[in-house]
C-alpha cells in the first residue's frame, strides 16, 4: 500500500505549516521523509536546495529538530542526558549552562536538568522533548502529533509556547497535526492531507473564508460548529 | 552430619573445578548468544533458526549432549590435529555453553522485541547510527532482562555441571555419582549441598546485579560483578595451586569394583611418595580413550572389554592369547602400558544355587547341557543378545526350558526364590560370594576371558617408579578377594565400607 502518492509542495523558510488529516492520511510518512527515517520510493525531499538522502544522516538530522508524538525521551538518561544527546552523538558536550538555557526557554526549572524522566508530568516530559529538539540549534522543527497525549490546558500553553519560540529562534517549522483547531491557531499555513494526496494548502484565513475544497472544510467545519455552539451557550439570556 | 560435613571440606578442589567449568561455560554462552540476539533483532531468519536450534539442544538430555561431544571431537581430531582433547574440560566446556544458550538467547530476544518503539524512533531521530543506538539505548534498557537469562542460565548450567564427571571432567558431580554407585549418601548429600548452595549464591548475587541494573544503580551492580568475578578468581588461583604435573590421576569406571581399586592402586602409588588424584564415575566407554589421550594415568580393564570394543574382533583364542595379544596391540597402537593382570576375572559366568547344584550334580556347563529343558535361565536385559551368550549355546548346544530377563539385582533374587535356575553372573560380583552359588565351569571356553588388567597412559608409561610402585598387585588378587570387598561396599547396612576402607581391607588381605 502506498502511504503517501503525488504530494508536491515548498516551504517557505520562517514558515509555520500545519499538516493535518485524518488517521491514516499519510501525514506522519511524509514528514519523516524529511529527514529520512522513512526514504521515498521514488520522488525527492530538497532541504535548502539538497537532497536528504544525499546528505550526511547525522549532520542532517543535526540540523532538524525533532518531536516525537511518543515523546521518545530516553529512560535510563536524566533530563540533562536527555537533551544534550544530539550534540553528544556529534562529539560535543553541551554545558550545564546551555542545557539550563534549554529548560528555561520551554519553562521548566534548570535543577530539572537532574532529574529521570519517569519523575516528570506529561507536559513537563513533552517540554523537555521540544529542548532536546532545539539543542543542537536546528533550522526545522518538525514535531509529529506533539501534543497528541496530553491534557486540553497543557496542550493549549504547550502550542503557544512553541509557537513564541518559532518566532523567537526564527525556525521554519512543520506540525503533524489530525487537530484542525490547533492547525488554525498556530500556523501560517495548512496543508490538508487525504488518501497520501495533498487535497488543500491554504492560509487559515483562507480556510475559514470557505477555500480549499470538500475535504478541508469537512475538517475546518467541526471547530467552527463547537466555536459557534459554544457562542450560542454563552449568549445572555433571552436574547436572540 | 559431621560426615557430611567432613566430606564438604575435601570437596575443595572439585568446588573449584566445578566454579571454573560454569563460569567459563556461561561466558561463552553469553559471547555467542548476545551477538546472535543483536543480529536476530535485526532480522526475522534469524531470531527464528537461532532460538530455533537454542530450543532444539534444550530437548536433548544434558548427559547425553555431553557424551556427544566425544565423538564430535574425536571426528574433529582430522582437522585440528591429535593434540585436541575429546575427554574432560573442553567437550564439558561446549556441551554447557550450549545449553546456557537458549535462556541467554530468550531473555535478550524478547527484551529487545519489548522496547518502547517511541523511544527506539527517538534513537534514530536524533541520528543515532545503529551502532550508537546498540550501546546507549537498546543495551541499557534490555540489561536486566538480559541479566534474568543469564540468570537462569547459571543455575542451569552450574547443576548440569555434575554431569560432566561422566566425560572425565571434575566436578561436584564426582561425589554425587560416587555415592550413587556405592551407595554411600553421606557422598550425595555432600555433592548435592555442595553445588546447590553454589547454585543458590550465585542466583543471590546475580539477582542483585539484574536489580541494580534495573534501578541504573552502578554501585550495586558494580559490586555483584565484582563478587562474582572474585569467586571465580579464587577458583582459578585454587586450581593453579592445586595443578601439578607430577599428579598421577587414577580413573574409574561407575562400579563398585572399579572404584575400591582406584582406591587400592592410589595408595599404594602415596606409600611410594606419589601423589594422585581420582577421577571417579567415569563413562565405561570413554575409560579407554582417556588413558590412551594420557588424560587419565591409570585404569583398570578388562579382556573381554577391550578385545570387542578396541581391537573389534569377535573370535575368542583363549584366556593367554586374548591377553597377550591386547598387551601387544595398546604398545604398538595406543602407547598404553598394560603393566600386568591383578589376577581374578569380571568374566559372564552362569551361577547356580549350591543345593540346586548339588540336587542336579552338576558342576559346569558341559553338565548342565541335559538338564537345561527343564530349567530356565535369567539373564540381565541384553545378555540374551550378546554375543557371550551366542558363544556358550552354540559351543555346548545349551537349550534351556524358559529364558527371563532381569535387571542385575533382581537376578540374585529371582534365583533365591527359585524363579530362576541358572543366572548369568559376573564371576566377581560380591553376592556370588554373599549368597554362596556355585559358578559353573566352562571346560570349553565358550565365554570370553574378562581378566582385570593395569593400563599405564602413555605420560606414566616408561616411569619405572609407578611400575615398581604396582607390581605388589599384579597376580595378587584372586576373585574370591575381590568378591568379598565389592560385597563390603554393595551390601547394605552392618559391614558396609567405603571404597577407601575396602581397599584398605583388602590391601591387608593381600599382606601390602
Amino acid at each position: 500500500m502506498t502511504a503517501v502518492a503525488g504530494v508536491s509542495c515548498i516551504i517557505d523558510r520562517g514558515s509555520f505549516v500545519a499538516l493535518v488529516g485524518t488517521s491514516g492520511s499519510g501525514k506522519s510518512t511524509l514528514l519523516k521523509m524529511v529527514n529520512t527515517l522513512v526514504t521515498p520510493s521514488g520522488g525527492r525531499v530538497l532541504f535548502g536546495g539538497e537532497d536528504v538522502t544525499t546528505l550526511k544522516q547525522s549532520k542532517l538530522r543535526r540540523r532538524v529538530g525533532y518531536v516525537f508524538q511518543g515523546i521518545g525521551l530516553f529512560p535510563h538518561f536524566t533530563v540533562g542526558e536527555n537533551i544534550a544527546i544530539g550534540p553528544r552523538l556529534a562529539g560535543e558536550t553541551l554545558s550545564d549552562g546551555r542545557i539550563a538555557e534549554l529548560l528555561t526557554l520551554v519553562e521548566l526549572e534548570p535543577d530539572m536538568a537532574r532529574r529521570m524522566p519517569d519523575e516528570l508530568s506529561g507536559g513537563q516530559r513533552q517540554r523537555v522533548g521540544v529542548a532536546r529538539a532545539l539543542a543542537g540549534d536546528p533550522e526545522l522543527l518538525i514535531m509529529d502529533e506533539p501534543f497528541g497525549a496530553l491534557d486540553p490546558i497543557t496542550r493549549d500553553a504547550l502550542g503557544v509556547k512553541v509557537r513564541e519560540l518559532h518566532e523567537k529562534l526564527g525556525l521554519t517549522t512543520i506540525m503533524v497535526t489530525h487537530d484542525m483547531a490547533e492547525a488554525l491557531l498556530l500556523a501560517d499555513r495548512v496543508m490538508v492531507m487525504s488518501f497520501g494526496e495533498l487535497v488543500a494548502d491554504e492560509t487559515p484565513r483562507e480556510l475559514l473564508d470557505g477555500k480549499g475544497g470538500e475535504i478541508a472544510q469537512s475538517l475546518v467545519a467541526v471547530p467552527r460548529q463547537q466555536a459557534e455552539k459554544l457562542a450560542f451557550m454563552e449568549r445572555p439570556e433571552g436574547s436572540s | 552430619m559431621s560426615e557430611i560435613f567432613e566430606i564438604l571440606l575435601e570437596l575443595g578442589d572439585k568446588f573449584a573445578a566445578h566454579i571454573v567449568l560454569a563460569a567459563s561455560a556461561i561466558g561463552l554462552g553469553i559471547l555467542v548468544a548476545l551477538p546472535l540476539a543483536v543480529w536476530a533483532s535485526r532480522s526475522q531468519n534469524v531470531a527464528r533458526v537461532a532460538l530455533g536450534f537454542a530450543s532444539l539442544v534444550q530437548t536433548i538430555p544434558a548427559l547425553a549432549l555431553l557424551a556427544l561431544f566425544f565423538p564430535i571431537l574425536l571426528s574433529l581430531r582430522g582437522v585440528f590435529g591429535e593434540d585436541l582433547p575429546t575427554l574432560g574440560f573442553l567437550p564439558a566446556l561446549l556441551a554447557l555453553a550450549l545449553y546456557a544458550l537458549l535462556p541467554i538467547l530468550r531473555n535478550a530476544v524478547t527484551a529487545q522485541a519489548n522496547l518502547d518503539p517511541g523511544v527506539l524512533e527517538a534513537a534514530d531521530g536524533v541520528g543515532m547510527t545503529s551502532w550508537q543506538k546498540l550501546t546507549l539505548v537498546e543495551g541499557p534498557l534490555s540489561a536486566p532482562f538480559v541479566m534474568a537469562g543469564i540468570r537462569t542460565a547459571s543455575v542451569w548450567t552450574i547443576g548440569a555441571a555434575t554431569l560432566a564427571t561422566t566425560i572425565g571432567q571434575p566436578s561436584l558431580g564426582d561425589p554425587i555419582f560416587a555415592g550413587l554407585q556405592t551407595q554411600n549418601w553421606a557422598l550425595v548429600v555432600a555433592g548435592c549441598i555442595a553445588s546447590a548452595g553454589l547454585a543458590l549464591v550465585v542466583d543471590a548475587l546475580l539477582g542483585i546485579v539484574e536489580n541494580g541494573f534495573a534501578k541504573r544503580n552502578r554501585w550495586q551492580y558494580g559490586a555483584g560483578i565484582v563478587a562474582v568475578a572474585l569467586g571465580v578468581i579464587g577458583a582459578l588461583v585454587y586450581q593453579a595451586d592445586g595443578d601439578d604435573d607430577d599428579t598421577i590421576i587414577i580413573a574409574s569406571k561407575q562400579f563398585s569394583e572399579q572404584y575400591i581399586l582406584a582406591q587400592l592402586i592410589g595408595s599404594q602409588l602415596e606409600k611410594a611418595g606419589y601423589s594422585v588424584e581420582y577421577r571417579d564415575g567415569l563413562g565405561s566407554a570413554v575409560v579407554h580413550s582417556a588413558v590412551a589421550s594420557s588424560s587419565i594415568d591409570i585404569s583398570v580393564d578388562y579382556t573381554g572389554t577391550i578385545w570387542t570394543n578396541e581391537l573389534e574382533r569377535t573370535d575368542n583364542p583363549g584366556r593367554e592369547v586374548m591377553y597377550q595379544t591386547i598387551a601387544d596391540w595398546e604398545r604398538e597402537n595406543t602407547g598404553v602400558r598394560v603393566l600386568g593382570r591383578l589376577g581374578f576375572e569380571n568374566a559372564y559366568a552362569f551361577a547356580m544355587r549350591a543345593d540346586r547344584a548339588e540336587e542336579l550334580g552338576v558342576t559346569s556347563l558341559e553338565q548342565l547341557v541335559p538338564f537345561g529343558p527343564q530349567l530356565t535361565v535369567g539373564g540381565d536385559p541384553e545378555f540374551f543378545e550378546r554375543p557371550e551368550w551366542i558363544a556358550v549355546r552354540d559351543t555346548y548346544g545349551l537349550r534351556f526350558g524358559e529364558t527371563r530377563n532381569f535387571s542385575p539385582t533382581f537376578m540374585y533374587n529371582a534365583l533365591r526364590s527359585g524363579e530362576a535356575d541358572v543366572i548369568s553372573a559376573y564371576t566377581s560380583d560380591g553376592r556370588i560370594a554373599a549368597d554362596r552359588l556355585v559358578v559353573l565351569d566352562d571346560p570349553r571356553e565358550a565365554l570370553p576371558s574378562y581378566d582385570a588388567m593395569l593400563m599405564l597412559s602413555p605420560r606414566i608409561a616408561e616411569d619405572e617408579g609407578i611400575a615398581r610402585a604396582l607390581e605388589p598387585l599384579i597376580g595378587a588378587i584372586s576373585v574370591e578377594a575381590m568378591r568379598e570387598a565389592n560385597y563390603a561396599v554393595d551390601r547394605e547396612g552392618e559391614g558396609k565400607l567405603s571404597p577407601k576402607d575396602a581397599a584398605a581391607r583388602l590391601a591387608e588381605t593381600l599382606g601390602l
